[in-house]
């Protein structure tokens, strides 16, 4: 098995603004929510999330049942929902929708589900304009890239990054102040919000005893997408569904506090249907389309299942030693971070980026601020194995089990042990401040060179323990 | 059909049978604390001022009216058909247009209103929340639109929590199609988490209690 990762890694290490940029992005949060946990800010936290761990595994047990329930609650309400086993049926359907309602314009709030699915790029086939109306997103989208974080999508970029990507694209002025340029974001889309036929929504939770969708957000951008347009869609995975609204007394103190250290984020939208009978405005058409896309498999194992708890906080990536080194973009699926660690081999098979369960120090730093206790070190582990003996299958791992049966018949054999521990000292070379630096050409080379690439060993000492052992009883000492 | 085939995969892989009831769920976990209505007053303006919102207690309706005519002063403002704000003389304020029950209308007068005016069902004194369903008497783009939004909140109307309000409000489809929890004004730090109020919602909160 190879253990070497994309180069996407490299650039980034390379990088000393970025790596300063994301490193103090994610500290602040860090800080953010450890303020906004602490005993005295939030004295039953742990007892919430055990509660949160509790509402969601039982969700998950029993995920049909719910599924059935808030569907048929959010028919009760004048909804519809439509059911999509991958990205192709939503592209489908809202390319249909799009066509009998004569829409070209699609606003869209912050959602990971429809990046999963590259639904904009799948409907600007269907030439229908999706835009992107989350500040970051929309910087995001502006330069033509992908979420960096879960929570914080523009995490990595500057100001003057921004500056650039906005005069670029927008034909502005060069403008490096974020408040002013915060200005220039809100009148472009405030047009497009008002002109806008469709607006799509992602989901933080959907609440099966409500029929209703909950959405979390701190612009407003959310609320504009799914009350301006006549028609809403809201998208979300079939594991977003929890039993009951008085469960978000739960769920909505965890996650505001774990994203961005807030008690409750500026807005929460509990919506359900569109517009009644003597409500002034919102929709008047709402759909809710569930994806399945690969979930329901994840169900089957009752470890692995954990991973669907997810509530999309972003606590994991902060925390993250990897993360923090490598960057949002180093991950091979919109996912990125300990829980993208997880879900992206589940999704996708544990044999496409084999090395992904593996770059992580099992640190454990990401099951700590979980907030409805993930077992990621645990989950990694059983994915490490599996990636292994796929490997074994396939025949691959050849060399590193021949070292392992080399090693052991060594260790078995002292004479053996010690003259190998003799080569090794003979051949290591001058030690440079206690560490060796660099290695002999002879051993610099295929999996040893990357291994060795990023670390580094301790010189073996001149003499072993037991030639000194020797020695001393020879000086006739104790 | 989609719908069948995504609900037969989650039956197999949980080994359950279509129809079966789930095994009981947790109970929800709600606490109300004990709290009297001075001391919520002061919880919910503390927690206001924390997030840069503004707030003012209102001897009476009156004095309501004189805030309202302040912040309103030579702008323009929409106010929402809550009987309140007509009790306490804020539609008939200068400036000030309401009675809007058509939405063309209504979104019309809101995109270039300067002052968005509105009651609230509810507060949350812990977290300096408005709670707002929607309705005949409110609707949801007076709270969004323009970049000020001021809300009149009668003093009963003051909750502790959000655990106060599920309690109260144990299933919010039985009474709107749309509920929000706002929680002081509009912001981002999108860029270089740098906090910028007023991304696409109001960036100044006034909210006054009667």
């Amino acid at each position: 098995m190879t253990l070497i990762a994309p180069e996407q890694i490299q650039r980034t290490l390379a990088n000393p603004s970025l790596q300063q940029a994301i490193y103090a992005s994610t500290g602040r949060l860090v800080e953010k929510r450890r303020a906004a946990v602490a005993a005295e800010a939030l004295p039953d936290y742990q007892e919430l999330r055990e509660q949160a761990r509790l509402i969601k595994q039982h969700t998950l047990e029993n995920l049909d049942h719910y599924l059935e329930q808030l569907e048929s609650n959010v028919r009760a309400h004048g909804g519809e929902v439509i059911w999509c086993r991958d990205g192709a049926d939503v592209v489908e359907f809202l390319a249909g929708l799009a066509g009998r309602k004569q829409a070209r314009l699609i606003v869209k709030s912050k959602s990971m589900t429809t990046e999963e699915i590259d639904l904009n790029e799948r409907l600007q086939h269907h030439d229908l304009e999706t835009l992107e109306t989350d500040l970051g997103e929309y910087i995001i989208q502006l330069a033509r890239e992908k979420p960096y974080h879960i929570v914080a999508p523009a995490l990595h970029m500057t100001r003057y990054e921004v500056a650039e990507i906005f005069s670029r694209r927008l034909g502005v002025a060069s403008e490096t102040v974020p408040e002013n340029q915060t200005k220039i974001a809100r009148a472009v889309l405030r047009e497009k919000f008002l002109a806008a036929d469709i607006g799509v929504s992602g989901a933080n939770f959907l609440v099966a005893d409500s029929g209703a969708v909950v959405l979390v957000e701190n612009e407003g951008n959310a609320r504009l997408s799914t009350t301006l347009p006549k028609v809403h869609v809201a998208l979300a995975g079939i594991e977003k569904v929890i039993p009951r609204a008085q469960d978000l007394a739960v769920l909505l103190k965890l996650l505001g506090r774990s994203a961005t250290g807030q008690a409750l984020t500026v807005y929460t939208s509990i919506l359900s249907g569109p517009r009644r009978a003597g409500e002034i405005d919102g929709p008047d058409e709402f759909y809710l389309v569930l994806l399945d896309n690969g979930r329901a498999r994840l169900l089957a194992d009752r470890e692995k299942r954990e991973s669907l708890s997810c509530i999309r906080c972003g606590a994991c990536l902060n925390h993250c030693p990897v993360y923090r080194k490598i960057g949002g973009h180093s991950y091979p699926w919109v996912y990125s971070g300990p829980i993208g660690a997880i879900i992206t081999p589940q999704f996708q098979g544990t044999t496409s980026n084999p090395w992904l369960p593996f770059a992580s120090s099992l640190c454990g730093a990401c099951a700590e601020v979980c907030p409805v206790k993930i077992d990621i070190p645990k989950l990694l582990l059983m994915l490490r194995s599996e990636v292994t003996k796929a490997g074994q299958r396939e025949g691959r791992n050849r060399l590193e089990r021949l070292g392992f049966r080399l090693w052991a018949w060594i260790m078995r054999h002292p004479r053996l042990y010690e003259m190998s521990g003799m080569l090794a000292s003979a051949l290591t070379p001058e030690e440079n401040g206690g560490w060796l630096g660099r290695v002999p050409a002879l051993l610099n080379r295929g999996p040893l060179k990357a291994w060795l690439s990023h670390r580094d060993l301790p010189p073996v000492a001149s003499k072993s323990f037991r030639q000194r052992w020797r020695a001393r009883r020879k000086a006739g000492g104790a | 059909m989609s719908r069948d085939h995504i609900l037969h995969k989650v039956r197999t892989a949980l080994g359950r049978s279509a129809g079966r009831p789930p095994a009981p769920a947790p109970p929800p976990r709600l606490r109300v604390e004990e709290m009297d209505a001075e001391a919520r007053i002061a919880a919910l303006f503390a927690a206001l001022e924390k997030l840069a919102g503004k707030t003012f207690r209102a001897a009476s309706r009156d004095e309501a009216r004189s805030y309202a005519a302040s912040l309103v002063d030579g702008k323009t403002a929409v106010a929402s058909n809550a009987p309140l704000l007509a009790e306490c003389g804020i539609t008939s304020l200068a400036g000030v247009r309401s009675g809007f029950f058509d939405r063309d209308e209504l979104k019309a007068a809101c995109a270039a209103a300067d002052v968005g005016i509105t009651g609230a069902d509810y507060a949350l004194a812990d977290t300096g929340t408005l709670f707002m369903l929607s309705s005949r008497h409110e609707a949801r783009m007076i709270s969004l639109l323009p970049p000020v939004h001021l809300a009149v909140v009668s003093k009963e109307k003051i909750l502790t929590g959000l655990d106060e309000l599920l309690t109260l409000v144990p299933i919010p489809s039985e009474v709107t199609s749309s509920m929000v929890l706002i929680t002081g004004p509009s912001r981002t730090a999108d860029i270089e988490q740098i906090l910028v109020r007023g991304v696409h919602g109001p960036g100044e909160i006034h909210v006054v209690v009667v």
